[in-house]
């Protein structure tokens, strides 16, 4: 997994609460291999029935093409657990993500990929995804090692972040490994269930 | 893993998280041991990530898998899928799970289904057990008093290979509906009137333990459905306290314990309940007296209304971006503010999904359609091969088809239409599934979210239907 440390980049507002996991990445790609479901991001949001690109979002305006990041708004990412929410961004270069909160299972999913969800208060937010449009192609910085996120207009926030979590996103630790180190207390776990809970 | 010496009162779901500690690092992360881990087509993806690594299943005794996601509900032949990849994933299943040592529940198998069905169904889910899947809907199994939770493709791999989950605690809110629900009123009903109340994000970082007497007096069926929404409010998980229903519901399932072992969970699982004087992180309560029969107008679940009010008004909202998510969804749905949602005409009907397709469900759907016809195409989608055998045993398939529905096998179907089935562009769709997301059932299709009995009385009746109305 490839470590996390600082990433400034371009980026794009997107001023709904509740986007869901189906409409990062609709339910009929997901069959597909990883190579060819990268155009799937979006999709239904970005394009009209008939194929053409809705000018009025945010992500297909040319000043937010190189967008690596997104800012969002509340419960971002809910519903489906589809991991593919997050490889499909970020095979299309995003690797951070800002809201006011986010769906469960997005968030963790992030950590397993090496891309960095952030929370910050809604009034922040709100005053990023406004200064994004002010500025359209206006850039942000997010600094794990300092948890800070610094705004097009300078001002930085601090955002919390597990230490367990930001290890790992620094070192590009992946869990299994992780894991495999923690071989006898998982036996001795085993072993102790074993003889309590007989029934299993 | 002795119990607690220490008399400070416990929730359920501190109970059996503590009891599942491997290691607890002093950062806050806890490796915790997972009891089953329940898998469908998409955990593919798992065994794919293991393979480079030359890793295999740690425990694939614990393991159980089916196919629900790619397969047909008009056919069990894995060569009538018209997509190849369909194909290819549902043959993979067998592949990989025969190579593994996993108990599989195939396509030709009569238990087969919906993993959040089956899993109840076969005994596998029980109270105090830490439970997950590679689905979102995994917290269906709290209504056993089970920890259970959806995790991603990753994490599925992790617990392939590892049989544990990195896990931060997460915080302990309780939910308690008291009072009697009204004839006509489910666990659907209940989750909806819940989440309409919390928003969708309201329990985001938190198990839920659903209690108060309405939640007592749910069947294990209620029950199901009721967690199996967690997640659209944002839970983690979702739970309610074993008690005589959980242990008359699973005694006697091909897994549940037997005999002596019996005995031994039993005495167990009964000391799972919170114990009084718990405190939780957080509380909401809602009267459970005063819930009607509900209906989802938007594209949130957090959208919904009972069937007896009028499509909201956008210019009401509390903020500007409510409003305008409003406005979103109501152009979306195509509906107008202010009009009575029994006014609003439905195009179609799909009863079916690990929300609602077990044998309470059809039986509250039959109770409608029985003697009526159906004014618009119905589906109706069992959870299991078993559930379908015991609907045509109570002669329930007889019933739907005299009222014109479709009788068809089980899956996911067209509750996320991942297999192909969907509804078309702009069809209003009445449906028992758990999201109404833009484009879930479809693209461009409009998704109301139901309980089974209001799913068929909008089929007979062609719109929206207070289903008080029609029982007898």
């Amino acid at each position: 997994m490839e470590p996390f440390t600082t990433f400034t980049a371009v980026a794009v507002p997107i001023d709904q609460p509740n986007i869901d996991t189906d409409q990062i990445i609709p339910a009929r790609f997901l069959g597909k291999p990883r190579t060819d479901r990268v155009a799937a991001a979006f999709h239904d949001m970005r394009r009209t029935p008939d194929g053409a690109l809705r000018p009025e979002l945010t992500l297909n305006q040319p000043a937010y093409k190189d967008a690596r990041i997104i800012v969002a708004d509340r419960n971002f990412a809910c519903g489906s657990s589809r991991e593919h929410a997050v490889t499909v961004l970020q095979d299309n270069g995003f690797r951070g993500f800002i809201a006011t909160s986010f769906g469960d299972i997005f968030y963790n999913n992030c950590f397993q990929n090496g891309v960095l969800p952030v929370v910050l208060p809604a009034e922040r937010v709100a005053e990023l995804r406004a200064l994004l449009h002010k500025t359209p192609g206006a850039t942000i910085t997010l600094d794990l090692e300092r948890q800070s996120v610094t705004g097009p207009d300078g001002k930085v926030d601090r955002f919390e972040i597990d230490s367990f979590r930001k290890d790992c996103l620094l070192k590009g630790q992946d869990d299994v490994s992780l894991t495999l180190g923690y071989e006898k207390d998982i036996a001795a776990f085993e072993a102790r269930q074993k003889s309590e809970m007989t029934w299993l | 893993m002795p119990a607690s010496k220490s008399s400070a009162p416990r929730t359920m779901f501190e109970k059996i998280w503590s009891r599942h500690v491997v290691v607890d690092r002093p950062d806050g992360y806890t490796l915790l041991y997972i009891d089953r881990h329940l898998m469908h087509e998409g955990s593919a993806g798992g065994f794919d990530r293991l393979r480079p690594r030359g890793l295999g299943l740690r425990r694939p005794d614990r393991c159980f898998a089916t196919p629900d996601h790619y397969v047909l509900t008009s056919s069990r032949s894995i060569d009538d899928i018209p997509d190849a990849h369909h194909r290819a994933h549902v043959r993979a299943i067998k592949t990989n799970m025969d190579a593994a040592g996993v108990t599989l529940f195939d396509i030709d198998d009569p238990r087969q289904g919906i993993v959040h069905v089956i899993g109840p169904e076969q005994g596998i889910s029980q109270p105090g057990l830490t439970m997950v899947c590679g689905d979102s809907h995994t917290a269906t199994h709290g209504a056993v008093g089970a920890l259970a939770f959806g995790i991603g493709s990753s994490e599925v791999a992790h617990v392939m290979a590892t049989q544990c989950l990195w896990q931060k605690k997460p915080k302990a809110m309780r939910i308690t509906i008291d009072g009697r629900l009204a004839p006509g009123i489910t666990g659907k009903d209940v989750i909806l009137a819940i989440i309409a109340r919390m928003s969708a994000a309201g329990a985001t970082g938190h198990t839920i333990e659903y209690a108060g007497s309405a939640i007592r007096a749910l069947s294990m069926e209620g029950r199901l459905t009721l967690c199996n929404m967690s997640i659209e409010g944002g839970g983690r998980a979702g739970m309610v306290a074993p008690d005589d229903t959980t242990y008359q519901y699973l005694a006697g399932r091909p897994f549940a314990p037997k005999a002596g072992e019996w005995d031994k969970a039993l005495a167990f699982w009964k000391g799972l309940p919170s114990d009084d004087g718990a405190t939780f992180d957080r509380e909401l309560s809602l009267d459970g007296n005063a819930i009607a029969p509900m209906v989802t107008w938007g594209t949130s679940p957090e959208d919904a209304s009972p069937v007896t009010e009028r499509i909201p008004d956008p210019s009401q909202a509390a903020d500007a971006l409510r409003r305008e998510s409003m406005e979103r969804a109501l152009a979306y749905m195509g509906l107008t503010p202010g009009t009575p949602l029994e006014e609003v005409p439905v195009d179609r009907v799909f009863i079916g999904s690990c929300t609602n397709s077990r044998i309470e469900d059809l039986r509250a759907a039959a109770a409608i359609a029985r003697g009526r016809k159906a004014r618009i195409p119905a589906w109706i989608v069992p959870g299991s091969g078993l559930v379908r055998q015991a609907a045509e045993a109570e002669g329930l398939d007889k019933v739907f088809r005299e009222a014109g529905f479709e009788w068809r096998m089980a899956g996911c179907s067209m509750c996320v239409g991942m297999n192909g089935e969907t509804g078309k562009p702009g069809e209003r769709i009445a449906s028992t599934s758990n999201r109404n997301f833009v484009g879930r059932q479809g693209r461009g299709v409009r998704t109301h979210l139901v309980s089974p009995a209001m799913a068929a009385a909008a089929a007979v009746t062609g719109k929206f239907t207070d289903v008080r109305k029609l029982m007898a």
